[in-house]
Protein backbone atom coordinates (compact mmCIF):
# COMPACT_ATOMS: atom_id res chain seq x y z
CA UNK A 1 0.00 0.00 0.00
CA UNK A 2 1.17 3.11 -1.34
CA UNK A 3 0.65 5.08 2.17
CA UNK A 4 2.68 2.44 4.47
CA UNK A 5 5.77 2.35 1.90
CA UNK A 6 5.62 6.52 2.32
CA UNK A 7 5.67 5.50 6.37
CA UNK A 8 8.37 2.91 5.81
CA UNK A 9 10.34 4.50 3.56
CA UNK A 10 10.80 8.18 5.89
CA UNK A 11 10.67 5.76 8.81
CA UNK A 12 14.06 4.86 7.73
CA UNK A 13 15.25 8.16 6.57
CA UNK A 14 14.29 9.45 10.27
CA UNK A 15 16.43 6.35 11.53
CA UNK A 16 19.87 7.24 9.91
CA UNK A 17 19.56 10.70 10.09
CA UNK A 18 22.41 11.77 12.57
CA UNK A 19 22.17 15.79 13.35
CA UNK A 20 19.26 16.79 10.77
CA UNK A 21 19.19 19.43 8.71
CA UNK A 22 21.45 19.12 5.87
CA UNK A 23 22.50 15.87 6.62
CA UNK A 24 18.86 15.13 5.71
CA UNK A 25 19.07 16.55 2.49
CA UNK A 26 21.88 14.30 0.95
CA UNK A 27 19.95 11.51 2.23
CA UNK A 28 16.92 12.33 0.94
CA UNK A 29 18.41 13.39 -2.71
CA UNK A 30 20.09 10.05 -2.93
CA UNK A 31 16.79 7.84 -1.62
CA UNK A 32 13.79 9.87 -2.80
CA UNK A 33 15.44 11.33 -6.17
CA UNK A 34 17.99 8.85 -7.54
CA UNK A 35 16.73 5.74 -6.32
CA UNK A 36 13.24 5.35 -5.96
CA UNK A 37 12.39 8.87 -8.43
CA UNK A 38 9.52 10.04 -6.25
CA UNK A 39 10.36 13.21 -7.25
CA UNK A 40 12.70 15.55 -9.37
CA UNK A 41 16.16 17.02 -7.56
CA UNK A 42 15.13 20.74 -8.44
CA UNK A 43 11.27 19.60 -6.29
CA UNK A 44 13.19 18.69 -3.33
CA UNK A 45 15.45 21.60 -2.95
CA UNK A 46 12.35 23.97 -3.29
CA UNK A 47 10.52 21.94 -0.48
CA UNK A 48 13.95 21.95 1.72
CA UNK A 49 13.79 25.86 1.08
CA UNK A 50 10.30 26.31 1.87
CA UNK A 51 11.02 24.27 4.96
CA UNK A 52 13.75 26.32 6.16
CA UNK A 53 11.35 29.38 6.38
CA UNK A 54 8.22 27.59 8.13
CA UNK A 55 7.82 27.33 11.62
CA UNK A 56 8.84 23.88 13.26
CA UNK A 57 11.29 21.54 12.21
CA UNK A 58 13.01 21.19 8.83
CA UNK A 59 13.41 17.82 8.55
CA UNK A 60 9.54 17.21 9.03
CA UNK A 61 8.82 20.15 7.00
CA UNK A 62 10.63 18.89 4.32
CA UNK A 63 9.36 15.02 4.49
CA UNK A 64 5.39 16.32 4.81
CA UNK A 65 5.47 18.07 1.55
CA UNK A 66 7.23 14.99 -0.93
CA UNK A 67 4.55 13.34 1.42
CA UNK A 68 1.73 15.45 -0.19
CA UNK A 69 3.69 15.16 -3.64
CA UNK A 70 3.12 11.74 -3.52
CA UNK A 71 -0.40 10.73 -1.96
CA UNK A 72 -1.50 14.49 -0.91
CA UNK A 73 -2.91 14.64 2.34
CA UNK A 74 -3.00 11.15 3.34
CA UNK A 75 0.81 11.27 2.46
CA UNK A 76 1.32 14.18 4.35
CA UNK A 77 0.50 12.54 7.45
CA UNK A 78 2.16 9.01 6.83
CA UNK A 79 5.44 11.10 5.89
CA UNK A 80 5.27 13.56 9.31
CA UNK A 81 4.55 10.22 11.09
CA UNK A 82 7.37 8.48 9.51
CA UNK A 83 10.24 10.73 9.88
CA UNK A 84 9.11 11.28 13.44
CA UNK A 85 9.20 8.22 14.99
CA UNK A 86 12.06 6.83 15.55
CA UNK A 87 13.81 9.62 17.11
CA UNK A 88 10.34 9.34 19.57
CA UNK A 89 11.41 5.64 19.82
CA UNK A 90 15.03 6.34 20.23
CA UNK A 91 14.71 9.15 22.77
CA UNK A 92 12.45 7.44 24.97
CA UNK A 93 14.86 4.21 25.13
CA UNK A 94 17.88 6.89 25.83
CA UNK A 95 15.71 8.59 28.67
CA UNK A 96 14.66 5.71 30.24
CA UNK A 97 18.37 4.62 30.80
CA UNK A 98 20.75 7.41 31.12
CA UNK A 99 19.68 8.28 34.65
CA UNK A 100 20.67 5.28 36.44
CA UNK A 101 24.15 6.53 34.71
CA UNK A 102 24.24 9.43 35.55
CA UNK A 103 25.50 8.73 39.10
CA UNK A 104 28.40 7.08 38.12
CA UNK A 105 31.70 9.06 38.36
CA UNK A 106 33.23 8.24 35.03
CA UNK A 107 29.78 9.12 33.26
CA UNK A 108 29.52 12.29 34.91
CA UNK A 109 32.90 13.53 33.72
CA UNK A 110 32.38 12.52 30.71
CA UNK A 111 29.48 14.41 30.43
CA UNK A 112 30.87 17.31 32.14
CA UNK A 113 33.21 17.13 29.01
CA UNK A 114 30.24 16.95 26.37
CA UNK A 115 28.41 19.88 27.75
CA UNK A 116 31.41 22.05 27.37
CA UNK A 117 31.14 20.67 23.55
CA UNK A 118 27.68 21.62 23.15
CA UNK A 119 28.19 24.99 24.33
CA UNK A 120 30.98 25.25 21.88
CA UNK A 121 28.31 23.71 19.18
CA UNK A 122 25.73 26.08 20.18
CA UNK A 123 28.45 29.38 20.35
CA UNK A 124 29.67 28.09 16.52
CA UNK A 125 25.80 28.03 15.31
CA UNK A 126 25.19 31.40 16.33
CA UNK A 127 28.19 32.77 14.31
CA UNK A 128 26.57 30.85 11.51
CA UNK A 129 23.24 32.72 11.80
CA UNK A 130 25.11 36.15 12.80
CA UNK A 131 26.47 35.49 9.14
CA UNK A 132 23.11 34.90 7.39
CA UNK A 133 21.06 36.81 9.70
CA UNK A 134 23.09 40.50 10.59
CA UNK A 135 23.90 41.72 7.32
CA UNK A 136 23.20 45.46 7.63
CA UNK A 137 21.94 48.37 9.91
CA UNK A 138 18.46 47.40 10.36
CA UNK A 139 19.12 43.82 10.92
CA UNK A 140 22.10 44.72 13.61
CA UNK A 141 19.73 47.00 15.48
CA UNK A 142 17.28 43.96 15.82
CA UNK A 143 19.43 41.83 16.95
CA UNK A 144 20.63 44.51 19.62
CA UNK A 145 16.98 45.25 21.02
CA UNK A 146 16.36 41.66 21.21
CA UNK A 147 19.32 41.10 23.19
CA UNK A 148 18.90 44.00 25.36
CA UNK A 149 15.00 43.02 26.16
CA UNK A 150 16.19 39.59 27.18
CA UNK A 151 18.54 40.99 29.14
CA UNK A 152 16.05 43.07 31.21
CA UNK A 153 13.17 40.71 31.34
CA UNK A 154 15.29 36.92 30.99
CA UNK A 155 11.88 35.09 31.80
CA UNK A 156 10.69 36.64 28.25
CA UNK A 157 9.09 33.92 25.95
CA UNK A 158 10.76 33.72 22.51
CA UNK A 159 7.28 34.47 21.17
CA UNK A 160 7.88 37.85 21.53
CA UNK A 161 11.32 38.85 19.89
CA UNK A 162 9.90 36.54 16.86
CA UNK A 163 6.67 38.64 16.49
CA UNK A 164 8.42 41.57 16.43
CA UNK A 165 11.42 40.69 14.23
CA UNK A 166 8.65 40.00 11.94
CA UNK A 167 6.88 43.46 12.07
CA UNK A 168 10.17 45.23 12.70
CA UNK A 169 11.50 43.65 9.52
CA UNK A 170 8.35 44.23 6.89
CA UNK A 171 8.00 47.72 8.60
CA UNK A 172 11.83 48.62 7.83
CA UNK A 173 11.99 46.91 4.14
CA UNK A 174 8.52 48.45 3.11
CA UNK A 175 9.72 52.03 4.21
CA UNK A 176 12.97 51.46 2.44
CA UNK A 177 10.55 50.57 -0.70
CA UNK A 178 8.95 53.53 -0.42
CA UNK A 179 11.97 56.31 -0.11
CA UNK A 180 13.33 54.37 -3.45
CA UNK A 181 10.03 54.81 -5.20
CA UNK A 182 10.36 58.27 -3.99
CA UNK A 183 13.71 59.20 -5.38
CA UNK A 184 13.10 58.11 -8.47
CA UNK A 185 10.35 60.53 -8.84
CA UNK A 186 7.46 58.52 -6.91
CA UNK A 187 6.46 56.54 -10.50
CA UNK A 188 5.58 53.19 -10.59
CA UNK A 189 7.74 50.44 -8.63
CA UNK B 1 -2.53 18.80 34.18
CA UNK B 2 0.67 17.66 33.50
CA UNK B 3 -0.01 16.94 29.76
CA UNK B 4 -2.08 19.66 29.03
CA UNK B 5 0.69 21.92 29.97
CA UNK B 6 3.36 19.81 28.06
CA UNK B 7 0.78 20.67 24.84
CA UNK B 8 0.28 24.11 25.48
CA UNK B 9 4.13 24.60 25.96
CA UNK B 10 5.38 22.53 22.92
CA UNK B 11 2.73 24.15 20.36
CA UNK B 12 4.02 27.19 21.06
CA UNK B 13 7.71 25.62 20.51
CA UNK B 14 5.97 23.84 17.11
CA UNK B 15 4.81 27.46 15.93
CA UNK B 16 7.24 29.74 17.00
CA UNK B 17 10.28 28.00 16.65
CA UNK B 18 11.92 28.96 13.19
CA UNK B 19 14.59 27.66 11.94
CA UNK B 20 15.46 24.64 12.82
CA UNK B 21 16.43 22.58 15.71
CA UNK B 22 18.17 24.48 17.90
CA UNK B 23 15.36 27.29 17.99
CA UNK B 24 13.71 25.12 20.48
CA UNK B 25 16.32 25.70 22.55
CA UNK B 26 14.97 29.56 24.09
CA UNK B 27 11.86 27.90 24.63
CA UNK B 28 13.30 24.74 26.52
CA UNK B 29 15.68 27.29 28.67
CA UNK B 30 12.17 29.26 29.55
CA UNK B 31 10.69 26.19 30.57
CA UNK B 32 13.51 26.02 33.18
CA UNK B 33 12.76 28.82 34.93
CA UNK B 34 8.97 28.36 34.98
CA UNK B 35 8.55 24.42 35.74
CA UNK B 36 10.21 21.74 37.83
CA UNK B 37 10.46 19.38 35.26
CA UNK B 38 14.32 19.74 34.23
CA UNK B 39 17.43 21.66 35.27
CA UNK B 40 19.82 23.98 33.03
CA UNK B 41 22.46 21.35 33.24
CA UNK B 42 19.49 18.57 32.20
CA UNK B 43 18.77 20.46 29.65
CA UNK B 44 22.32 20.92 28.35
CA UNK B 45 22.85 16.99 28.44
CA UNK B 46 19.65 16.98 26.52
CA UNK B 47 21.15 18.93 23.50
CA UNK B 48 24.10 16.46 23.71
CA UNK B 49 21.92 13.48 23.50
CA UNK B 50 19.49 15.09 21.06
CA UNK B 51 22.87 16.08 18.62
CA UNK B 52 24.18 12.60 18.84
CA UNK B 53 21.14 10.28 18.05
CA UNK B 54 18.92 10.39 14.94
CA UNK B 55 15.97 12.09 13.77
CA UNK B 56 15.61 15.87 13.97
CA UNK B 57 16.94 17.65 16.86
CA UNK B 58 14.12 19.35 17.56
CA UNK B 59 12.02 16.73 18.03
CA UNK B 60 14.44 14.88 20.06
CA UNK B 61 14.49 17.69 22.50
CA UNK B 62 10.94 17.35 23.13
CA UNK B 63 10.66 13.68 23.55
CA UNK B 64 13.42 13.93 26.46
CA UNK B 65 11.67 17.10 27.91
CA UNK B 66 8.26 15.14 27.60
CA UNK B 67 9.93 12.64 29.63
CA UNK B 68 11.56 14.42 32.05
CA UNK B 69 8.23 16.17 32.82
CA UNK B 70 6.02 13.18 32.78
CA UNK B 71 7.18 9.90 31.47
CA UNK B 72 7.27 7.93 28.04
CA UNK B 73 3.50 9.29 27.40
CA UNK B 74 4.93 12.88 28.22
CA UNK B 75 7.34 12.45 25.53
CA UNK B 76 5.25 11.20 22.88
CA UNK B 77 2.60 14.27 23.83
CA UNK B 78 4.80 16.52 24.05
CA UNK B 79 6.83 15.49 19.97
CA UNK B 80 3.10 15.12 18.84
CA UNK B 81 2.36 18.45 20.22
CA UNK B 82 5.51 19.65 18.59
CA UNK B 83 4.82 18.15 15.37
CA UNK B 84 0.72 19.61 15.07
CA UNK B 85 1.41 23.25 13.70
CA UNK B 86 3.93 22.61 11.48
CA UNK B 87 1.09 19.78 9.86
CA UNK B 88 -1.36 22.51 10.16
CA UNK B 89 0.64 25.12 7.96
CA UNK B 90 1.96 22.24 5.78
CA UNK B 91 -1.19 21.26 4.67
CA UNK B 92 -2.07 25.25 4.16
CA UNK B 93 1.19 26.17 2.21
CA UNK B 94 1.37 23.42 -0.31
CA UNK B 95 -1.92 24.86 -1.94
CA UNK B 96 -0.12 28.19 -2.48
CA UNK B 97 3.21 26.90 -2.40
CA UNK B 98 4.58 29.45 -5.97
CA UNK B 99 2.65 32.17 -3.71
CA UNK B 100 4.24 31.55 -0.92
CA UNK B 101 7.66 31.44 -1.92
CA UNK B 102 7.72 34.73 -4.10
CA UNK B 103 5.93 36.61 -1.76
CA UNK B 104 7.81 39.87 -0.57
CA UNK B 105 6.54 40.10 2.70
CA UNK B 106 7.27 36.91 3.55
CA UNK B 107 10.58 37.61 2.79
CA UNK B 108 10.44 41.14 4.70
CA UNK B 109 9.42 39.29 7.87
CA UNK B 110 11.81 37.02 7.57
CA UNK B 111 14.20 39.64 7.26
CA UNK B 112 13.53 40.88 10.76
CA UNK B 113 12.77 37.40 12.15
CA UNK B 114 16.45 36.17 11.50
CA UNK B 115 18.09 38.69 13.83
CA UNK B 116 15.51 38.10 16.50
CA UNK B 117 16.44 34.25 16.56
CA UNK B 118 19.97 34.99 16.56
CA UNK B 119 19.51 37.02 19.27
CA UNK B 120 17.79 34.58 21.17
CA UNK B 121 19.59 31.64 20.63
CA UNK B 122 22.84 34.04 21.65
CA UNK B 123 21.39 34.28 25.03
CA UNK B 124 20.55 30.97 25.49
CA UNK B 125 23.96 30.35 25.16
CA UNK B 126 25.04 32.77 27.78
CA UNK B 127 22.37 30.50 30.39
CA UNK B 128 24.61 27.08 28.92
CA UNK B 129 28.14 28.78 29.60
CA UNK B 130 26.96 29.31 33.10
CA UNK B 131 26.30 26.40 33.95
CA UNK B 132 29.02 24.52 31.91
CA UNK B 133 32.17 27.32 32.59
CA UNK B 134 31.27 28.25 36.24
CA UNK B 135 31.39 26.77 39.52
CA UNK B 136 28.01 27.37 41.28
CA UNK B 137 28.63 28.52 44.78
CA UNK B 138 32.00 29.25 44.27
CA UNK B 139 33.16 31.76 47.04
CA UNK B 140 34.98 34.14 45.06
CA UNK B 141 35.23 35.79 41.79
CA UNK B 142 38.13 33.79 41.35
CA UNK B 143 37.51 30.47 41.90
CA UNK B 144 34.15 30.87 40.14
CA UNK B 145 35.59 29.76 36.51
CA UNK B 146 36.15 26.63 36.05
CA UNK B 147 39.22 27.17 33.89
CA UNK B 148 39.89 23.60 32.31
CA UNK B 149 36.62 23.56 30.80
CA UNK B 150 36.70 26.70 29.54
CA UNK B 151 40.11 25.95 27.73
CA UNK B 152 38.40 22.66 26.54
CA UNK B 153 35.34 25.39 25.38
CA UNK B 154 37.79 27.65 23.66
CA UNK B 155 39.22 24.77 22.27
CA UNK B 156 36.43 22.96 20.48
CA UNK B 157 35.17 26.09 19.23
CA UNK B 158 38.23 26.84 17.34
CA UNK B 159 38.29 22.68 15.74
CA UNK B 160 34.55 22.86 15.17
CA UNK B 161 35.38 26.28 12.75
CA UNK B 162 38.00 24.23 11.71
CA UNK B 163 36.42 21.40 10.43
CA UNK B 164 33.69 22.02 9.52
CA UNK B 165 32.40 19.21 7.48
CA UNK B 166 32.57 16.80 10.66
CA UNK B 167 29.50 15.72 12.09
CA UNK B 168 28.16 17.26 15.60
CA UNK B 169 28.86 14.07 17.41
CA UNK B 170 32.50 13.82 17.12
CA UNK B 171 32.81 16.94 18.42
CA UNK B 172 30.67 15.67 21.71
CA UNK B 173 32.92 12.67 21.63
CA UNK B 174 35.89 14.26 21.91
CA UNK B 175 34.62 16.21 24.55
CA UNK B 176 33.70 13.26 26.17
CA UNK B 177 36.91 11.38 26.23
CA UNK B 178 38.70 15.12 27.52
CA UNK B 179 36.22 14.51 30.19
CA UNK B 180 37.25 11.38 31.19
CA UNK B 181 40.83 11.87 30.70
CA UNK B 182 41.14 15.02 32.81
CA UNK B 183 38.22 13.98 35.54
CA UNK B 184 36.19 17.26 34.38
Amino acid sequence: MELWEIFSVFFKIGLVTLGGGYAMLAILQNDLVRRLKWLPGEKLIDFYAISQSLPGLIGVNTAMFVGWHKARTPGLFAAALGVSAPSIIVILVVAMFIGNFLHVPAVKFAFNGVRAAVAAIIVDAVFAMWKSGVKDKPTFVIFLVSLAALALAPTMSPVIPVVAGAIAGVAVKTAAERRAAAQTGGGPR
Amino acid sequence: MIYLTLIWEFLQVGLFSIGGGLATLPFLYGMTDRYPWFTREMLTNMIAISQSTPGPIGLNMATYAGYAAAGALGGVVASLALITPSIVIALVIVRILDHFRTNKYVAFAFYGIRPAVTALIAFAVLGIAQVTLLRAGAPDVASMFDYRRIALFLLLVVCIRKFKKRHSAWFLLAGAIAGLLFKL
